[in-house]
């Protein structure tokens, strides 16, 4: 009956890659979604709208097209994935890396936009009046916007989060679907469900999905009351 | 010393406002509502930007348009006490009188923690955050937060405006004391007759942007009180209860 509750090695091994990938799509998407959202929020300037449609264009895009896009720009032979590999030894072919970007750029969209109501929300005469108690603009950003802005940050980071758990398209487009690499938990359903015998497996790696976005969704509610908390006093 | 002329375009609305106050003591921006009493020390403050003048407070230039100057607001030792408090809310109050006090140089502090709670009796509230404050406790907070970053100067933006009377009562004393406590004068932003009489020195009056009559606030009263200045549509919109009032002081 324990047997049951255990992971098999080749669901660990999905599990595991799932949250690293996913893991690293948020960290690094994290700055740049933040920055994108504040320039979106405070600044105005001409190709604005370009912009913000150039952010949300992963949302509206069949995944496919994003990945393809990817592999053609980032692969071992694209201008932008042999000029990485050439300067900073950076590859996303084919790897987890590979999967990683391919997730944060399909969340991208959803981090910034969480991330920009919350800067739209913030009073910037707060902000002004940070300047007024001595305050250097860099300065006011860490120490009023970026922890007023907290609630939207974690919400983004959730959404982002679980949007990576369930990438699919985009990732087996760009980085194919390599055991140990970038054979994520639904690249390993997907893989399941094209063998005879993988139904039983299949819906134990359903059900293990099911349970990570709920506890991703569970903890990024009290978080947020935990927050709200300890603004309200 | 405090030497101010400044004149900026808002939309079709123009602020062309210049006085000049010669001793430390409470300065009073007097007006009605939209004569751009805020915009004015807004631009003292750093926070707007004048089309052109020059703004001086005690010997330091901090905005010359001729001269190309024009300090950003974190560098003018200028505490600005607003209407809403604008108390940090993920900050405790003890966490907001500290803000600006850490970023001030310590050469430069002429006033210390205990001294400003004490003098504004916020010692209970110091771990409380801002939410569970009350409207005169907030400004009381927030008046101790620009003291201790040490200014040159304090803006007061109608900060008894939010508040009822009791409150009111509660927080006026303070702001009398502090010009001679501190030796740091105020620009005092108002539409009430009573805070002048109680409060200012200098007054300054103004009307549909422009200041259009400054100096010594018991001149000022009586020219208020009896003379031309008063038959101007500057005056004679507010003051109906403006000049009940004055002449309600002058015959008790």
């Amino acid at each position: 009956m324990m047997e049951a509750f255990s992971l098999t090695a080749l669901e660990a091994e999905a599990l595991r890659l799932s949250l690293w990938v996913s893991g690293w799509a948020v960290i690094g998407s994290l700055p740049a979604g933040i920055g994108v959202a504040w320039v979106l929020a405070r600044l105005k300037f001409p190709g604005k709208v370009l912009l913000d449609g150039l952010v949300h264009l992963p949302l509206v895009l069949p995944p496919v097209v994003t990945g393809y896009t990817l592999l053609v720009l980032m692969g071992k032979n694209g201008p932008l994935g042999s000029l990485l590999q050439n300067t900073i030894g950076l590859s996303f072919s084919f790897n987890w890396k590979g999967a990683a970007l391919a997730s944060a750029l399909m969340a991208f969209p959803l981090l910034v936009r969480a991330v920009r109501l919350s800067i739209e929300a913030v009073d910037q005469g707060l902000e002004a009046a940070a300047r007024t108690l001595g305050a250097r603009p860099l300065r006011v950003f860490f120490t009023v916007t970026l922890p007023l802005i907290m609630p939207g940050v974690l919400a983004g980071v959730i959404l982002c989060f679980a949007r990576s758990l369930g990438e699919f398209g985009a990732t087996i487009t760009f980085v194919s679907n390599i055991p140990g690499q970038t054979r994520t938990l639904p690249l390993a359903l997907y893989t399941l469900t094209q063998v005879p015998s993988g139904e039983a497996a299949a819906l134990r790696l359903c059900s293990i999905s099911v349970v990570l976005a709920l506890l991703a969704l569970v903890a990024s509610e009290l978080l947020a009351r935990h927050l709200d908390r300890r603004l309200k006093g | 010393m405090l030497d101010i002329q400044v004149v900026r375009q808002q939309g079709s609305f123009q602020v062309d406002a210049a006085f000049q106050a010669q001793n430390a003591g409470i300065t009073a921006l007097f007006g009605l509502s939209g004569a751009g009493k805020t915009s004015v020390i807004n631009m003292v403050a750093g926070l707007i930007r004048p089309d052109r003048g020059r703004i001086v407070v005690e010997d330091r230039v901090l905005f010359d348009s001729d001269r190309g100057i024009d300090q950003p607001p974190e560098k003018r030792s200028i505490g600005y006490i607003f209407q809403d408090g604008r108390l940090f809310p993920h900050l405790t109050v003890r966490g907001n009188l500290t803000y600006g006090r850490k970023l001030t140089s310590r050469s430069l502090r002429f006033i210390g923690l205990d001294q400003v709670v004490g003098l504004l009796g916020i010692e209970p509230l110091l771990d409380r955050r801002p939410a569970k404050l009350s409207g005169g406790e907030k400004q009381r907070v927030a008046i101790g937060r620009a003291l201790l970053t040490s200014p040159r100067l304090l803006l007061m933006d109608e900060p008894l405006s939010s508040l009822d009377e009791p409150r009111k009562e509660e927080v006026l004393p303070f702001i009398g004391k502090l010009p001679r406590a501190f030796m740091i004068p105020i620009l005092y932003v108002t539409h009430s007759v009573s805070e002048i009489q109680r409060l200012a020195d200098t007054l300054v009056l103004m009307h549909a942007g422009k200041s259009i009559g400054a100096g010594d606030v018991n001149e000022m009263m009586s020219r208020i009180e009896c003379q031309s200045i008063i038959r101007s549509d500057a005056v004679r919109a507010h003051t109906i209860t403006g000049w009940r009032n004055c002449r309600d002081s002058s015959t008790s």
